[in-house]
């Protein structure tokens, strides 16, 4: 394997970097680079990520563009490879001279292209639900984080089903991180964790955990198993009849494995999101509408879609209010806390002191025939935890990472 | 034995999975798709022999660099073909308990069906006239020549069998697992390993080397979970490969003496 990696390496270095969606360059335009993973183990999330890129640039380039200068998109594809997206975001940066980046999957990848955006002084905006706590003002989160996720569901998860909790978690930063939100928020419930499980990156039976979890007798599982290769858990659970609540941060609306696995797969599952493809607002309805006229063939729209779709409004919006691409007159304009833009989902304003995003939040469940019901609406959520725990990025750049167990020092 | 490493052996698994789950889609029954999946991946098999891998015999480290660089080619070329996912068919149902445990009856199946393989390849290869050829080829291709064995021939299907069995693991797995491109990839760590710690001789040592790998790894992960089990496989490899350097049938033939 380590053979197999450093000739994939080697390969990589040989081969041509795929330009794509590159419209012909004029001095005037604004340069939006964008890293997202179209091939690899996480190409099935990548590209609603690039397709929901694309629909926004073009409907704001129809639409007379950002301050009638044209968006020009520059696509490259990491492949999964964290090395790559190092290299990928130092390129867009040095030579192509991007005035914004967008992009990365998975939260390892995130941390990876971070420190080289911080030596910069171009905007990163990440467009995922991810394990929150990233205080970092050259960075703009606009997924949905655990307070707006874990601290609604799980609550809801242990009063409904009961207080033993089972989770399996992909072996990265992510999976870690909120398995120790998970830890944190049963604790204060009352409850028990009475089992863990970290899953490695590309492993796809789950024979032994299924007896695991039937041996520790929770009453629901939590499942952030992260990538195609992972999901095979759930065909299998099924098969085994674990027939047990799951709660998840990342299934349905992220993966929709309720339109990739035959039901009832994904029976019982959990999740609250601030987008999913059911939700059936007008808004919504008109965009979901304008994406699938674009790509007939996307078989679902997720929310990772959907936030990257909606990174390049709110884009828009910051350089127009700051009537300038630079990274200071940007903050400016998230300092005065009216940095909103009208989404699909409804209103969305960066938060001044994080860079996080509202979001209205809903917990939706899955029946036995895959079907999607909302079960509660929770209204809008502001990501409130990163100010609590003293991260004021008007006041101080920290540059961190913070989680439940590391804590900035008073 | 044929000099050759093969890279895209994954790639056929795949076939055999896309192949099934493709016919299944258009109706077919589970058990006939499985079948046409092994066909399609064996003849597959034969028809890369014919064109790439018959000019690299006894070139292992071209024919590694050739056979994966087609694996890139096609788990990339099915991205484009037919897309980063393909809708699961759900494992048939049935399910079986044993104490407060309960299994899927299909997981039965997956066991029986690596039997039936072993002794299919076992009969193949000790029974009939071709396995004779076989054998005689990967001994020694010259005096095999010499005495009317038609050597490219005996390669080109030894090398479609091997396929039809990855197509025959894609096949069977198929209705467990996610669909991917790459989905073959998951398995080629384990395979690697369990061909290094079996050593030479397939049956002697693949077999009993596999059921060995599988027995460490599953009881860590029951013990402390995926991780542990995953570390654990590995350092295992390790140490057999250090006490026994010619593998589990290097050590079995040496007690055979």
């Amino acid at each position: 394997m380590k053979f197999r990696r450093s000739l994939l390496a080697f390969a990589s270095a040989l081969s041509v970097t795929a330009l794509i969606g590159a419209a012909p360059a004029s001095a005037a335009s604004i340069k939006i680079g964008l890293l997202e993973d179209i091939s690899g183990d996480l190409a099935l999330l990548g590209k609603p990520k690039l397709n929901g890129s694309q629909l926004a640039v073009e409907e704001i380039n129809k639409a007379g563009g950002i301050m009638g200068r044209q968006i020009e998109l520059i696509h490259l594809d990491p492949q999964g490879d964290n090395a790559r997206y190092q290299e990928f975001a130092r390129r867009l940066v040095n030579k192509d001279k991007v005035d914004v980046l967008i992009g990365g999957i998975t939260s390892a990848s995130r941390e990876a292209i971070r420190p080289i955006m911080n030596r910069t002084d171009t905007l990163y905006i990440y467009t995922n639900q991810y394990e929150g706590g990233v205080c970092d003002a050259g960075m703009i989160s606009n997924g949905a984080v655990p307070e707006q996720q874990f601290s609604t569901m799980i609550p809801f998860m242990v009063e409904k089903f009961g207080k033993k909790v089972y989770v399996i978690a992909a072996d990265y930063n992510f999976g870690q991180i909120s398995a120790e939100w998970n830890r944190k928020i049963v604790k204060d419930l009352g409850g028990t964790v009475v089992g863990e499980e970290f899953i490695p990156l590309g492993v796809s039976q789950f024979a032994q955990t299924i007896q695991n979890i039937q041996k520790a007798k929770p009453d629901w599982i939590l499942t952030i198993n992260v990538g195609a290769a992972q999901d095979s858990f759930f065909e299998q659970a099924a098969a085994a009849k674990l027939n047990l609540p799951m709660g998840s941060s990342i299934k349905v609306m992220l993966g929709f494995e309720h339109k990739r696995f035959a039901p009832p797969a994904l029976n019982k599952m959990h999740a609250v999101a601030n987008w999913f493809e059911e939700i059936d607002t007008p808004e919504a309805e008109a965009f979901k509408k304008r994406w699938h006229a674009k790509f007939p063939n996307e078989m679902y729209i997720n929310d990772m879609g959907y936030n990257a779709y909606t990174a390049v409004y709110q884009y828009k919006m910051l350089v127009e209010a700051a009537k300038s691409t630079k990274l200071a007159d940007i903050r400016k304009v998230i300092a005065t806390g009216k940095a909103c833009v009208e989404a699909p989902e409804g209103q969305v304003c960066i938060d001044p002191k994080s860079q996080h995003t509202s979001h209205r939040m809903r917990l939706i469940a899955v029946d036995e025939k895959h079907a999607v019901k909302v079960l509660k609406d929770y209204g809008v959520i502001q990501p409130y935890w990163l100010s609590e725990i003293g991260c004021d990025l008007t006041k101080k750049n920290d540059k961190k990472q913070y989680t439940p167990t590391d804590l900035p020092k008073k | 034995m044929m000099g050759v490493i093969n890279m895209a052996h994954g790639e056929f698994i795949m076939c055999g999975a896309y192949v099934t789950v493709g016919l299944v889609h258009g109706g077919l029954p589970l058990p006939l798709a499985q079948l046409c999946g092994v066909i399609a991946a064996g003849l597959v098999g034969v028809l890369v022999e014919m064109t790439i891998v018959r000019r690299f015999y006894k070139r292992p480290l071209d024919s590694l660099l050739a056979t994966w660089g087609l694996s890139l080619v096609v788990t990339q070329g099915m991205l484009i073909l037919v897309g980063s996912s393909l809708a699961g068919i759900g494992t048939p149902e049935g399910s079986f308990k044993v104490g407060e445990y309960s299994f899927s009856t299909y997981r039965l199946v997956l066991f029986g069906g690596a039997i039936a393989a072993l002794a299919v390849i076992y009969f193949i290869f000790m029974r009939t006239r071709f396995g004779v050829h076989a054998r005689a080829t990967m001994q020694n291709p010259q005096m095999a020549q010499a005495l009317g064995v038609k050597v490219g021939r005996v390669y080109a299907i030894s090398f479609g069998i091997g396929a039809a069995l990855a197509g025959f693991c894609g096949a069977l797995y198929a209705p467990t697992m996610t669909l991917i491109p790459t989905m073959g990839a998951t398995f080629i760590v384990e395979s690697f390993v369990t061909v290094v710690v079996g050593g030479a001789n397939v049956l002697l040592g693949t077999a009993p080397a596999g059921a060995l790998l599988a027995i460490i790894r599953t009881s860590l992960n029951a013990w402390e979970g995926q991780i542990i089990g995953q570390i654990g496989m590995l350092i295992a490899v390790i140490l057999i490969i250090r006490i026994l350097p010619e593998g589990v049938s290097g050590f079995l033939t040496r007690r055979q003496r």
